[in-house]
């Protein structure tokens, strides 16, 4: 009987890992990050990657061990700052990034994942990342226009997510802010590797609670991360008479 | 005297409107979910998939897996929801949000806004700024009227990388507030000045063109 259950991200990756692929990778800072999955990912020493992600990873976290490690060639991102090799990497022209506005990144996995190959948005009109890109206009409601740029759907062959609960049957829960870019990178992969805290037996998850329909995860492992790191720890003091 | 942060940011907070769903960049506008006027309604966006963001959390409280979009903890608040980066977008590029408030570098009188990148010098990247500024109806830019070497921010045109093309409605330094047109049909409008700032001080120091709003002439 077919499993999507492994008993560890290295044997979840196992097979998968090949020069010169495309990873896409969930995760907003240090939260929603497949930390194990990534390690293992160092770890297949797989070189030439593809890798795409809102960031790649924070100093000494996350995606950052793949890149210190040499393994990428080109990031796709948004946001590359808090990241002090990938930024000296490309001030060296030892890699190839490509900036994305957030909403264009997320709306291309979105669209990757649904078999949608491009999509118009006005966001980036009349800037460098318009440059090479069709330029249309179309009509408002109100009979106005506004111009376009065409945007291409993104896919990975590998996607490595993070959530919170599973099923077996590859149903994913996440939890709060963690989960950010997971769902649309679910999708948009090939093969989709889920890396979860907690395996819940099949039926527990109420149908109308799932985020991540399981037919986007092709294979489960339980995180071994705990607990977890916070990137800026930010508090407010408590003042007299508030309830503690 | 001009404008300190707080003061700046109780200036944006003018902006504010019962009901409206906003959202806020980094630095000064941050200071902006602190002055919300008492008995107004407005929800906070975190867009990286918060929609009513509460305050910070207190010691011992703190949750990895509830930041904010400056990766800060933050707290969430009876009402409030979480969702993905794509539905978070489809808010701002939708134009559901009704109020961006965020930093900028440069600012052209036609409305362009600078703010992701020095080339050369500073690679970090747009983040949601470029969606924010094509998506939300009213953007208000928040920044130091000259930079550290004194030249002017506000410009005829912006030198730098653009962030959006005509796309900025209301520019608020430390010593002047601005009413700008998207469009470009008019120019900027010196709306206000800090208290016991003089308009030559301000002409000096600003390299746009503008005109006075008439309670100013």
């Amino acid at each position: 009987m077919s499993t999507k259950l492994y008993a560890s991200a290295a044997q979840a990756l196992a097979g998968l890992c090949r020069d010169g692929m495309t990873v896409a990778a969930g995760g907003f800072g240090l939260c929603g990050v497949p930390l194990d999955l990534i390690v293992a990912l160092r770890d297949s020493q797989a070189r030439n990657l593809t890798v795409i992600g809102n960031n790649v990873g924070c100093d000494e976290h996350g995606m950052w061990l793949v890149l210190a490690n040499g393994q990428i060639r080109k990031v796709i991102l948004s946001y590359a700052g808090d990241n002090k090799i990938l930024e000296r990497a490309f001030m060296n022209q030892e890699i190839e990034i490509e900036f994305n506005p957030q909403g264009t990144l997320a709306e291309r996995l979105r669209a990757g994942g649904a078999g949608i190959p491009a999509f118009f948005t006005r966001t980036g009109y009349g800037t460098l990342i318009a440059e090479g890109k069709e330029a249309r206009q179309f009509a408002n409601p109100d009979g106005s226009s506004d111009w376009y740029i065409m945007e291409t759907g993104l896919t990975a062959d590998v996607s490595l997510v993070k959530a919170w609960k599973a099923d077996a049957a590859g149903n994913l829960v996440y939890r709060k802010t963690a989960r950010n870019f997971n769902p649309m990178i679910a999708a948009a992969g090939r093969i989709t590797i889920a890396e979860v805290e907690e395996l819940v037996p099949v039926g527990e998850i109420d149908p109308d609670q799932v985020h991540t329909p399981g037919i986007f995860v092709d294979r489960i492992v339980v995180s071994t991360r705990q607990p977890k790191h916070i990137e800026r720890p930010t508090t407010r003091p408590r003042t007299a008479g508030e309830p503690v | 005297m001009a404008w300190n942060r707080e003061q700046m940011a109780e200036r944006a907070a003018k902006e504010l409107r019962d009901g409206y769903y906003v959202n806020l960049g980094i630095g000064i506008p941050t200071l902006v979910a602190n002055l919300v006027p008492p008995g107004m309604t407005v929800t906070l966006q975190s867009e990286n998939g918060l929609l009513g963001i509460g305050p910070f959390p207190y010691e011992g409280e703190m949750d990895p897996d509830l930041i904010n979009a400056g990766k800060q903890t933050i707290t969430d608040l009876p009402g409030s929801s979480y969702f993905s980066s794509a539905d978070s977008f489809a808010m701002i590029r939708g134009g559901h949000i009704q109020l961006s408030i965020l930093g900028g570098m440069e600012v052209a009188q036609n409305g362009d806004l600078a703010n992701w990148m020095v080339p050369g010098k500073m690679i970090k990247g747009m983040g949601g700024a470029m969606d924010l500024v094509a998506g939300v109806p009213r953007v208000v830019v928040v920044m130091e009227h000259n930079d550290k070497s004194g030249a002017a921010k506000f410009r005829k045109a912006c030198t730098l990388p653009l962030t959006g093309k005509g796309v900025v409605d209301l520019l608020i330094t430390e010593i002047a507030v601005f009413d700008l047109d998207r469009k470009g049909l008019r120019a900027p409008l010196l709306v206000e000045l800090a208290p016991g700032v003089g308009l030559d001080e301000v002409r000096t120091r600003t390299e746009a063109e503008f005109t006075l709003a008439p309670h100013l002439s």
